[in-house]
C-alpha cells in the first residue's frame, strides 16, 4: 500500500466501501432468507441463488414489457417489478415447499441436494426462456448517475438505493418477526417445534410460510442485484457460497449476526479486492471464514436453540 | 481365506455381483470399446474411488461432504505436478527465457521453480505425497470440525466453501498453479509415454485394479467393526460417544481415509486424461461426485462405482446430443434419487424380491452359532406397567 498517498488511500476506501455496501446489500438479503429458511426447518435451500434469479428476471422481464407496451410508465415501473419478484419468488417457494421440501424434514442432508437438482433444472429453465446471454433492464433515470461529494469520489445513487431497501426489507422482517403473530408462531416453532403442535400452533403452515418468505425475500435481493450487476441463469449460484458463509458466520437462526456477517464478509472482500489482484482478496476473505468457524463453529452470534 | 471372502461378501448374490462386474471391466468392456472409448470408461472410474469414499463417509457414516473435488484435486494436482516437471526439462523447454521451468510460469515471468514444486522431481515422493497429502489435510480439517461436534449441513456447506477457495486460489495464482487452464501438456512417466495406445490399456488396467482393491478394502471396512460403529454414529452419535467411543477421531479417521483414496482417483485421472485443471475441483464437480453416489446407491460400493459410470456415460452421450436436455435430465434424476430411491440404484436392485432371499436363508443356515439362541422379540416397556 505504500505507493498511495494518504488522502487516496482515504478516497479508496471509501469508494470501495460504498462498492462492498452494495454487496453488503444483496448478501445480507440473501442471507436473511437463508437464515428465515434454516433457522426455521435447518433446511439449506441450495436453489435460493436460482430465486434470487428468478427475482433478477421478473425485472428484466417488467422492464422489457414496459418498454413495450408503456413507455410513460418506465420510471416507475421498477417498484412495481420489487413486489412482483417478491410474489412470484415466494409463490414459486411455496410450490416447492408443498412439493418438495415437506417431504424431506426428517432428511436435512437430502433436501440440501433436492434443491440443488432444483436449482440445476431452474438455471436450465432460464437459459431456455431468456437465453445464456446476461441480461440487463433499462433502469429508470432516477437512478443513474452519481453523487459527487468532492474531486475523485462518486457515490453512485443505484448503490444507495440498495442500500436502503435492504435496510427497509430488514427493518421490515425484524418488526414483522416480533411484532406480528405469525413471528410469534415462527419463533415460537424454532424454539420448540412439538410444544408449539400441542398448542396448536400448525407448524406445518409456518413451515410453508417462513420458505416462502424466504424465497420472496430472494426475489427482492434479485431485483436489487439487477441495479448493480447483469444477470445471467447462474448468477444467483455466484452467490451462494458467500450467501452461506454468511448465515453460518452470523450464528444460526440469528438476524442480527447476518447483519453484522454479511457487513464484515462484503467489506473485507471489496477492500481487499482493491489491493489484491483478481480472485485473491476472495480467497483472502473466504479463507478466513472458514478457519474462524472451524474454532468457533456457532458463529457470532449463536441462538440458543436446541436440536429440533 | 473362506473367513475373510465372508466377512467381505454378506451374500453370494454380492460376491457374483462383484465377480460380475470385474468381469465386465477387465474382460468385456476392454474387448467391446475401442481405446478411446475404455480411456473415457477409465477416467469415469477414477470418480469411482471418490464415491467409494462417500459411501463410507455419507452413506455409512452420515457426514456429507461438499468438498471431496478438493482431495481428488491435491492428488491429481501432485500427480500433474511430477509429469509437468518431467515433461519440462531444459531441452524441450529451450526457447523460454527460463528454460527447466513450466511453461506457464515462463509465461508469469518466474524465473526460479517455486520451493514447493522442488520436491515433486522425485517419483518415490510424489507417490507419497499422492496418498499423504490429501490425507493430511482432511484429518486436520475433520479433526478440527469434529472435535467441535460439528457435522450435518453445517459441515457440508463448509467444506463446500473449502471446494470453492481451493478452486479460487488455484485459478489466481496463475504463475503457481496453472491457473485456470491448469498443468496441460503432460506426456511421459519416467520416459514412458502415457499418450501412446498401449500405456491407456495399462493405464486402465492399473485403475481397475487399484479400484477393486480399494472397494475390498472399503467393503471390509464396512464389514468388520469399524463399519459397525460407523453406521451407529451416523443413527446415534450421543449414545456411541457415551459409551466410550472417540466419534471425533472416528470420524476424522474415515474423512482421512476417503481423502486418501479420492485422492488416488485424482492421481488415475491425470495419468488417463492428460491434464489437471481447476474446473476439475470447484464446487460443481464436488457436488456431481455426490450425485454419482446417490445414484448408484450410497450405502453399497458397488453401487457407487456403477453410479459413476452411468451418470457419465448419460452425461457424456446425452450432453453431445441434446446439450439442453441434459441438465433438466441430472436435476430431475437427482431429484428424483433423493426423494424417492435414496438408496440409489443399488437399492432398487435389492429390493427385487429374487433367489436373494433364498441365498440369504441358506447363508444364514450355514452361518448361525448353534450355541447362541436366536433373539426373540423384546417386549415394549410401557409407562402401563
Amino acid at each position: 500500500m505504500g505507493e498511495y498517498t494518504n488522502e487516496e488511500l482515504q478516497s479508496i476506501f471509501i469508494m470501495q466501501s460504498f462498492s462492498g455496501l452494495s454487496l453488503f446489500s444483496v448478501l445480507l438479503l440473501m442471507g436473511l432468507g437463508l437464515a428465515l429458511i434454516f433457522g426455521q426447518m435447518g433446511v439449506i435451500n441450495m436453489a435460493h441463488g436460482e430465486f434470487m434469479a428468478l427475482g433478477a428476471y421478473t425485472v428484466y422481464y417488467c422492464s422489457h414489457l414496459t418498454s413495450t407496451l408503456a413507455p410513460a410508465f418506465g420510471p416507475y415501473y421498477f417498484v412495481v417489478a420489487i413486489i412482483l419478484a417478491f410474489m412470484i419468488c415466494a409463490l414459486l417457494g411455496a410450490l416447492v415447499e408443498w412439493g418438495m421440501i415437506r417431504h424431506l424434514y426428517h432428511r436435512p442432508l437430502d433436501t440440501l441436494l433436492a434443491t440443488w437438482g432444483l436449482s440445476l433444472v431452474l438455471q436450465q429453465t432460464y437459459r431456455s426462456i431468456f437465453g445464456a446471454r446476461e441480461v440487463t433492464p433499462t433502469l429508470p433515470d432516477w437512478l443513474m448517475g452519481s453523487y459527487n461529494i468532492k474531486e475523485g469520489l462518486d457515490i453512485p445513487i443505484n448503490g444507495m438505493f440498495v442500500l436502503g431497501l435492504s435496510i427497509v426489507i430488514t427493518i421490515a422482517l425484524i418488526t414483522f418477526m416480533y411484532c406480528s403473530s405469525f413471528g410469534l408462531k415462527l419463533r415460537a416453532t424454532v424454539q420448540n417445534r412439538k410444544m408449539s403442535a400441542a398448542v396448536g400452533i400448525n407448524t406445518a403452515k409456518v413451515d410453508r410460510l417462513a420458505f416462502s418468505l424466504g424465497c420472496g425475500i430472494a426475489g427482492i435481493a434479485g431485483a436489487a442485484f439487477t441495479t448493480i450487476g447483469s444477470t445471467g441463469p447462474d448468477s444467483g449460484s455466484r452467490y451462494i457460497v458467500d450467501a452461506f458463509l454468511v448465515v453460518v458466520a452470523g450464528g444460526t437462526a440469528s438476524l442480527l449476526g447476518c447483519l453484522a456477517s454479511a457487513f464484515g464478509i462484503a467489506q473485507a472482500q471489496s477492500i481487499l479486492e482493491f489491493f489484491l489482484e483478481g480472485t485473491k482478496g476472495k480467497v483472502a476473505t473466504l479463507l478466513v471464514i472458514v478457519i474462524a468457524l472451524m474454532i468457533r463453529p456457532q458463529g457470532l452470534f449463536p441462538g440458543k436453540v436446541r436440536g429440533h | 481365506m473362506p473367513l475373510l471372502f465372508r466377512t467381505l461378501f454378506k451374500t453370494r448374490g454380492e460376491a457374483i455381483a462383484f465377480g460380475g462386474f470385474l468381469l465386465l471391466l477387465v474382460v468385456i468392456l476392454p474387448l467391446a470399446l475401442p481405446v478411446f472409448r475404455l480411456n473415457l470408461v477409465g477416467k469415469y472410474l477414477t470418480f469411482g474411488f471418490v464415491a467409494i469414499g462417500l459411501v463410507l463417509l455419507w452413506g455409512r457414516c452420515g457426514i456429507l461432504s461438499l468438498g471431496q473435488g478438493v482431495f481428488f484435486g491435491l492428488g491429481g494436482y501432485c500427480m500433474a505436478m511430477f509429469l509437468k516437471l518431467e515433461a519440462s526439462d531444459p531441452v524441450t523447454t529451450a526457447i523460454q527465457s527460463t528454460p527447466g521451468i513450466p511453461d506457464f510460469m515462463d509465461w508469469n515471468q518466474i524465473t526460479k521453480l517455486p520451493l514447493l514444486w522442488e520436491p515433486f522431481k522425485s517419483l518415490p515422493f510424489t507417490i507419497f505425497a499422492i496418498f499423504v497429502v490429501p490425507a493430511v489435510v482432511a484429518f486436520i480439517i475433520g479433526w478440527a470440525m469434529f472435535r467441535r461436534r460439528v457435522g450435518g449441513v453445517y459441515f457440508a456447506i463448509i467444506t463446500q466453501s473449502i471446494a470453492l477457495i481451493f478452486a479460487l486460489g488455484i485459478d489466481g495464482n496463475q504463475g503457481f498453479t496453472g491457473g485456470r487452464n491448469g498443468i496441460t501438456d503432460l506426456r511421459t512417466l519416467c520416459g514412458w509415454d502415457i499418450r501412446s495406445e498401449n500405456a491407456q490399456y495399462i493405464l486402465y488396467f492399473l485403475c481397475v485394479v487399484l479400484l477393486f482393491t480399494v472397494a475390498l478394502g472399503a467393503k471390509y471396512i464396512i464389514n468388520t467393526r469399524l463399519g459397525r460403529v460407523l453406521v451407529a454414529i451416523r443413527d446415534r452419535e450421543d449414545r456411541v460417544r457415551f459409551s466410550g467411543y472417540d466419534v471425533a477421531m472416528i470420524r476424522a479417521f474415515i474423512f482421512a481415509f476417503a481423502a486418501m483414496i479420492s485422492g488416488l482417483g485424482g492421481a488415475l485421472f491425470v495419468l488417463q486424461v492428460g491434464f489437471m485443471s481447476p474446473s476439475i475441483i470447484g464446487i460443481v464437480p464436488s457436488i456431481e461426485m455426490v450425485i454419482f453416489t446417490a445414484v448408484g446407491g450410497r450405502l453399497s460400493v458397488l453401487g457407487a462405482i456403477l453410479g459413476c459410470l452411468i451418470v457419465n456415460f448419460g452425461k457424456t452421450t446425452f450432453s453431445e446430443a441434446y446439450p439442453d436436455l441434459w441438465l433438466y435430465l441430472m436435476g430431475g434424476t437427482f431429484i428424483s434419487v433423493v426423494m424417492f430411491f435414496p438408496n440409489g440404484l443399488a437399492g432398487l436392485i435389492e429390493k427385487i424380491p429374487t433367489s436373494r432371499a433364498k441365498y440369504l436363508e441358506v447363508f444364514n443356515r450355514v452361518k448361525k452359532p448353534s450355541g447362541l439362541p436366536t433373539p426373540t422379540k423384546a417386549t415394549p416397556i410401557t409407562d402401563e406397567q
